[in-house]
């Protein structure tokens, strides 16, 4: 039994919360959203020095070859720092062209992404009505794509995305530079300035096909991306308990510290069970795509329910906790809190995912 | 990261099963956790120990020299979580054996370890645990039962309740305050007592689910040699701390409370508006709900065991179990009984298909008092996890006859 990451990873966490701490401290998240940038090249930066953006890709294609795991500690200390970076969004791209990706393709783009060169995305929502195989209507002709994607993470920073769509009425994935002819990027205020999405309209856009690929693969990349994203959630719900914390020890009320009633200790207390219990399922998720394991559809939407409830209820209480000062645009908190919101939308709403657990659950346990 | 055991895990883990499937048949359904401490139940719950202690089960953890197996902590979780997959009387004497003898081991002389804790262990003799009084459970400081000095022993007044198995026991750790004059935590002693002495006076005490689990235990003169008495005088709170520590150790093992196999089968025979409930999407909601906390505490348990796999010791995972396990065993029982709806109010029946949910509905209310309640384990982790204040605690230093 060994359930936690090795000696190693845990170090690349450290030499990611040092350098994160420098580059890409909250002030540097403030400064994306108020000038309006679609992300934080500093903290990009960071992870390319540290060999984190290619850690899944094989050497062959510019990477590091360590594997998800490595992954899953940079996203936890993205998340500590509330960085703004397409880092899920990327290891979704690349974790496509890996599976499906003819050498062509992967040569194309694995080494652009591994080295940070490019940031990728994935674009698999439309038409109001989220990423179900029947809400498809982009469509692939002829090596050109026609059609919309909406609310698509990381859309305004990316220069390449796995989009899905159909060609000859069937669902696949293909990859599109979004710098073609035929790409529109449009805009759209986000309730996390600092993780921006936006649509991606294809008229005329070249693309190539993932071979292989059907509506099931699109599934498949966003387990992937719900278990990195929670790591995400989690770092960021312990950054909003500790802050949350340090603030009960110093402001005083009628004569004693905050933190000395028992309704702040017990709400404090409440938001750590929840980020614990959210972490062994994450910790569970990272086995799972290590392992490529039957589990993973369970594992990660188990991850992604958990740690949405972790991040919602640490962002919510800890602008609770802080009082006046919690709700002004000058102080932290609603940094968290947006981003709460942005990463539960992100990937699909809890409830669908609850959906995916149920149906795993009912073939596990047929009667 | 891997789940699985290492080579030498293995080999004992087969071991184990081995000598668990020559010796025991393989579990039922559900047990209805009222018997735990019934006394009807020590019978067999004594002949499973004795087969454990004849075959070098019976404590792993405790060192050879006192009868124990003197193996690592990760050996008892292998054992135990074999244990699970056999009908076998579980429970009923864990109290002795998990919470007061590990503290005897702790605290005792080579005198008091040589003459209890091998016959506890072979489960010749039965433990119980005096601490809660009526004026003190969470503050288990407040106990006013007087134990005054008399030459070589000890003359013991008072009462103590919720004593689980009293009604059985041979002996309890029984706490008592020896110094009035000393604040209320400096004042205390830990002894040994008969509970067979004169002047023990046990009555039982119903418990909400009909069972006689728990007692108030007298005390009038009885008369305790000071060769019985645990640790120095002066000293029983950090004797008590010893044992609480066991206590919750124990407590974030699981209860066997009933979970979400049990809802889904549940939701696929009740019917809402007609239609199967497993189709509504409330209650698909809620079964996902309770599966992902259900798994929550598996996955904290394979934390807990990797520490220990490593050698070391495990985080606060414990007290986040013991805080889970409860409200979700309440809550999810009480949806269980729910979705059957009308008809479950016959839940009751000792023949009811929902007996086993109703039980867990009653024992769950229990779990989130004993053993640190709630409030009691939020407080731990505010204090001692995140560094917030402790609770203001005007009586701490004053003391205690001056209360
Ligand atoms: C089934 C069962 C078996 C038991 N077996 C044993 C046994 O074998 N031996 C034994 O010694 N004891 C036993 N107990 C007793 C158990 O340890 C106590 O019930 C428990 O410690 C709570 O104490 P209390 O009952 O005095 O409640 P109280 O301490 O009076 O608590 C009442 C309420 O006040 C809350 N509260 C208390 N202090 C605080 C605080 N500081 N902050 C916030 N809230 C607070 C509690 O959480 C609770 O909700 C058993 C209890 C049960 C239910």
């Amino acid at each position: 039994m060994n359930f936690d990451f090795s000696d190693d990873q845990k170090a690349l966490g450290e030499q990611l919360r040092r350098a994160l701490d420098k580059a890409s401290p909250l002030g540097e998240t403030r400064r994306v959203m108020m000038e309006r940038e679609p992300y934080s090249r500093a903290a990009w930066t960071v992870l390319a020095e540290a060999g984190a953006l290619g850690a899944a890709i094989p050497e062959a294609y510019g990477g590091v070859g360590a594997g998800p795991l490595e992954v899953c500690i940079a996203a936890y200390e993205l998340g500590f720092a509330l960085a703004s970076t397409a880092y899920a969004s990327s290891f979704q791209c690349s974790s496509a062209l890996l599976r499906w990706g003819s050498d062509l393709q992967k040569e194309k783009w694995l080494p652009a992404l591994a080295s940070g060169a490019a940031i990728g995305t994935v674009a698999f929502s439309e038409n109001g009505a989220g990423i179900e195989a029947s809400a498809i209507s982009t469509v692939v002709r002829e090596g050109k794509l026609y059609g919309a994607k909406q609310a698509v993470l990381d859309a305004m920073s990316a220069d390449v995305a796995v989009v899905s769509a159909l060609q000859d009425g069937k669902p696949l994935l293909c990859v599109v530079d979004l710098h073609s002819v035929g790409v529109t990027r449009v805009p759209h205020d986000c309730i996390d300035p600092t993780r921006p999405s936006g649509d991606l309209v294809f008229e005329d856009a070249p693309c190539s096909v993932l071979q292989n690929t059907g509506f099931s693969s699109a599934q498949e990349i966003l387990n992937l991306g719900a278990v990195v994203l929670a790591f995400e959630q989690i770092g960021a719900a312990e950054r909003a308990l500790f802050m949350a914390r340090d603030y009960a020890l110093v402001r005083k009320a009628f004569g004693q510290q905050i933190g000395a009633y028992q309704g702040i200790k017990h709400k404090l207390a409440d938001m750590y069970l929840k980020i614990e219990t959210a972490r062994v399922h994450a910790y569970w998720g990272a086995w799972a795509i290590s392992t490529n394991a039957a589990e993973l559809p369970l594992a990660a939407a188990g991850a992604r329910v958990m740690a949405t409830e972790a991040l919602d209820s640490a962002a919510k209480e800890n602008v609770q906790v802080h009082g006046g000062i919690g709700f002004t645009w000058e102080h932290d908190c609603h940094l968290f809190y947006k981003r709460s919101r942005a990463y539960a939308l992100a990937l699909g709403p809890a409830l669908r995912w609850k959906e995916q657990i149920m149906r795993q659950l009912e073939r596990a346990n047929v009667s | 990261m891997d789940f699985s055991d290492s080579p030498e895990e293995r080999v004992y883990r087969e071991k184990v099963h081995a000598w668990l499937s020559a010796n025991a048949s393989p579990a039922v359904a559900e047990q209805d956790l009222s018997v735990v401490a019934d006394a009807d139940n020590v019978p067999r719950a004594k002949e499973w120990q004795a087969r454990k202690w004849a075959a070098g089960y019976a404590a792993l953890t405790i060192a050879k020299e006192y009868g124990g197996g003197g193996e690592a902590p990760i050996k008892q979780v292998i054992y135990e979580q074999e244990e699970a997959k056999f009908d076998v009387a579980r429970g009923t004497l864990d109290i002795g054996l998990g919470i007061c003898i590990p503290t005897v081991v702790v605290w005792g002389s080579d005198a008091q370890r040589d003459r209890y804790v091998k016959k506890a262990l072979s489960g010749e003799e039965v433990w119980c645990q005096l601490f809660s009084e009526p004026s003190g459970g969470s503050d288990l400081a407040a106990l006013r039962t007087r134990a005054v000095r008399d030459g070589e022993r000890w003359i013991v007044n008072g009462q103590k309740v919720w004593t689980s198995g009293a009604h059985f026991a041979d002996y309890g750790l029984l706490l008592a305050r020896t110094d009035p004059a000393a604040p209320k935590h400096k004042g205390i002693t830990a002894f040994i007592v008969n509970m067979k002495a004169a002047g023990v006076e046990v009555r039982p005490i119903r418990t909400m689910a009909g069972s006689a689990e728990f007692n108030e235990v007298f005390f009038s003169d009885v008369s305790i040699p000071d060769s019985d008495r645990l640790g120095p005088p002066g000293q029983g709170w950090q004797v008590g701390l010893s044992t609480l520590m066991h206590e919750r150790m124990k407590a974030g093992k699981g209860f066997g409370l009933a979970g979400w196999k049990k809802m889904l089968d549940i939701a696929r025979n009740a019917r809402i508006d007609g239609a199967p409930a497993l189709k509504d999407s409330r209650v698909r909601e809620r079964i996902a709900d309770n599966w992902a906390q259900e798994q929550a505490l598996r996955l904290l348990s394979f934390r807990a065991q990797t520490a220990l796999s490593q050698g070391g010791i495990p985080g606060p995972e414990q007290s986040i179990s013991k805080l889970v396990d409860g409200t979700l065993a309440q809550q999810a029982a009480a949806f269980m009984l729910d979705l059957v709806g009308e008809p479950a109010v016959y839940a009751a029946g000792s023949d009811s298909p929902l007996r086993s949910v109703y039980s867990s509905w009653m024992w769950a209310a229990a779990t989130r008092i004993a053993g640190g309640s709630d409030e009691i384990l939020r407080n731990v982790i505010a204090e001692r996890v995140l560094g917030l204040p402790t609770d203001a605690r005007p009586d701490k230093n004053t003391p205690f006859n001056e209360l």
